[in-house]
């Protein structure tokens, strides 16, 4: 046996075996945090909804399921989208900025919406998480039954269990029991109203 | 000493003792942990918290153990397994009940444990890795209790496990795959119940375990600090101990039992007559099933929480993100590890120390229970000004100790404790 050891030589031995060995833990751990991924199932679960909205009247609403929630989709006059700005004084937060939403929608103002034609939002009222009604029908106090909307009433949703109030655009009004606006979800919208909730860009997932 | 002795060695027992000492080292632990272990003699009430949090640990255990026996981690199956306990099994609402205690009793005594240190300078030389562990310790705990709060599936579990875990996302860049990423889902959902299940029954207490034996293995090698504040060990008498430690076992082991069952004589009495400690130990809303489509209507932590909690609501949000409430909410924990460094006093105890410690101690003491009792409440009235002055009286503490130590005024240190 050689009585002389090559201290540097053992040295970048050592380093080269922990070095291959890191790099081996650093792979093999990689399956165990992917496994904390979303499954498969998961997945197929919370899949973008696909909904075609070209058939909707103005004035008409659908109710879509998305990843277990309430999603309406509705369709504005544009006689109600030219005045969606007018009764900002009577909301809590007309600019959205307490409100959930994705940035393209804050920034697309008092419509809330890609196509100001067509609004989609959860529908899940921001105080306790029920549904509200739609009471699209401006000034008219008495179509939602048992509530009184006011003198004014632009249009909008109507919580029927503690009565909070939200414009077409799902904006809340001023002093109501739900603290912020209705959220919009992500979704992309094509030129003929096919609407796909769940992604920013309808063309990467297609 | 790979080989094992024929015969006894002379100085060791015989019998059934010997013939184990000679293939594993009980009688030198025992000796070198308990029986030879010299711990100051002049220890006060405030030394009994660390005992009791060993207490109350071992408690979480074995309680934790006999749950996993009936509890279902599954979303369809917790709530009513949950119930089950409660009401089929045999004792099964006491093993609950001395478990869902146990997590509030857990950070009662931490706390204590935590300002024992604060008041006598234990975190100081050379005791600061006793303080980081004991730092990691409590950052454990809290991952640990919160995981736990999520298991019943309680309305109130469903929506904090909401947005606790919503905190990730407001992480630039990664917050939003982080979060998804956590829950194994795009709601709080089966598969993210099911992960902090493993967590809270497996992985994280089996770190605590072995965090809790280096805290232990960290403070038998520098040696317990005392309410003097003073190195026993600079002391020693002829026979090599220290003239003022006495041995651990039987002096403190006896003084020890008294504390304990005074502790238990109170946590015995929650137990079975105040359970839900008016809704401060268990929240009322958890006694609904989770509920996805409905938001309790206030939603606050445990009580142990809430000061952390106060200061995530007390910063709002700027530049268009609510990142800055998170970080100060991290950085409140993360400044306790600096602590050693940031105390710049000469004397370690309270006792000798001039009017600016003792003044910014209680003002300390103050914001956290006034933190405490902000993030209990609503958001609303005076709540959300006092949580801002309380989170910077928080901050002040630690990030001024520094100059108010140093300005500070000292009495002299003895020799000897007193």
């Amino acid at each position: 046996m050689n009585e002389k050891v090559d201290l540097g030589r053992r040295r970048l031995l050592t380093a080269a075996t922990v070095g291959t060995g890191a790099i081996g833990v650093a792979f093999a751990a990689a399956p165990f945090i992917a496994s904390w991924e979303p499954s498969a199932r998961a997945k197929a679960l919370g899949a973008p909804v696909d909904v075609d909205a070209s058939k909707l009247e103005a004035g008409q609403m659908l109710k879509v399921v998305w990843r277990g929630q309430p999603v309406y989709v509705i369709r504005r006059s544009k006689d109600i989208i030219d005045h969606l700005g007018d009764h900002n004084g009577v909301l809590a937060d007309p600019n959205s900025d307490d409100s959930l939403q994705p940035a393209y929608i804050k920034a697309a103002g008092p419509a809330r919406a890609r196509n100001p034609e067509f609004w989609i939002g959860l529908a899940v009222c921001t105080h306790l998480g029920c549904s509200p009604l739609g009471a699209f029908e401006p000034n008219n106090p008495v179509q939602v039954a048992g509530a009184d909307l006011g003198a004014n009433w632009p249009g909008g949703f109507y919580c029927p269990c503690h009565g909070s109030k939200y414009d077409l655009s799902g904006r809340v009004f001023k002093n109501q029991p739900a603290p912020k606006n209705l959220t919009v979800p992500s979704y992309a919208i094509s030129a003929d109203a096919h609407v796909v909730i769940g992604v920013d860009d309808a063309a990467k997932t297609a | 000493m790979a080989a094992v002795p024929e015969s006894t060695p002379s100085g060791k027992s015989g019998g059934f003792l010997g013939w184990i000492d000679e293939r594993f080292p009980l009688s030198v632990l025992w000796k070198s942990q308990v029986a030879e272990y010299y711990a100051p003699k002049n220890f006060n009430f405030w030394y009994l918290f660390g005992v009791l949090s060993l207490v109350v640990f071992a408690n979480q255990l074995v309680t934790g153990i006999f749950l996993t026996m009936s509890y279902k981690p599954s979303s369809a199956e917790a709530f009513n397994s949950v119930e089950y306990i409660m009401r089929d099994l045999d004792w099964g609402w006491l093993i609950r009940y001395m478990h869902s205690t146990g997590a509030s009793a857990f950070f009662i005594v931490v706390y204590l444990h935590m300002f024992r240190a604060l008041m006598y300078g234990s975190a100081r030389k050379p005791r600061e890795l006793l303080w980081i562990f004991g730092c990691v310790i409590f950052l454990m705990l809290m991952a640990e209790a919160f995981m736990g709060y999520v298991l019943p599936w309680g309305n109130m579990s469903f929506w904090g496990a909401q947005v606790i875990v919503s905190l990730f996302g407001s992480l630039p860049v990664i917050g939003g795959s982080l979060v998804e990423w956590i829950r194994g889902d795009y709601v709080i959902a089966d598969a993210t119940l099911n992960r902090f299940f493993a967590l809270h029954v497996a992985a994280i207490p089996l770190a605590l375990v072995f965090l809790v034996i280096a805290h232990l293995m960290a403070l038998h090698e520098v040696g317990s600090n005392n309410p003097d504040g003073i190195e026993i060990k600079k002391k020693k008498g002829p026979d090599g101990h220290p003239l003022d430690g006495i041995p651990f076992h039987p002096y403190y082991t006896v003084k020890d039992l008294v504390g304990i069952a005074g502790f238990l004589l109170i946590f015995c009495a929650v137990i079975f007559f105040a359970p839900t400690f008016g809704g401060l130990f268990l929240e009322a809303p958890n006694f609904d099933p989770a509920n996805p489509l409905q938001t309790p209507p206030h939603i606050a932590p445990v009580w142990y929480f809430t000061p952390f909690y106060a200061m995530l609501r007390a910063i709002p949000s700027f530049a268009g993100t609510q990142v800055w409430g998170v970080l100060v909410m991290g950085g409140a924990i993360v400044v306790l590890f600096f602590v050693p460094w940031l105390d710049r006093s000469p004397v370690k105890s309270i006792r000798y120390r001039g009017p600016l410690y003792k003044i910014a101690l209680a003002i300390f003491v103050v914001s956290f229970v006034t933190l405490g009792v902000c993030g209990l409440k609503p958001p609303a009235g005076i709540y959300p000004l006092l949580a801002k002055i309380g989170t910077g009286l928080y901050f002040a503490f630690f990030l001024l100790m520094p100059i108010y130590t140093k300005l500070d005024s000292y009495k002299p240190v003895p020799e000897r404790v007193t």
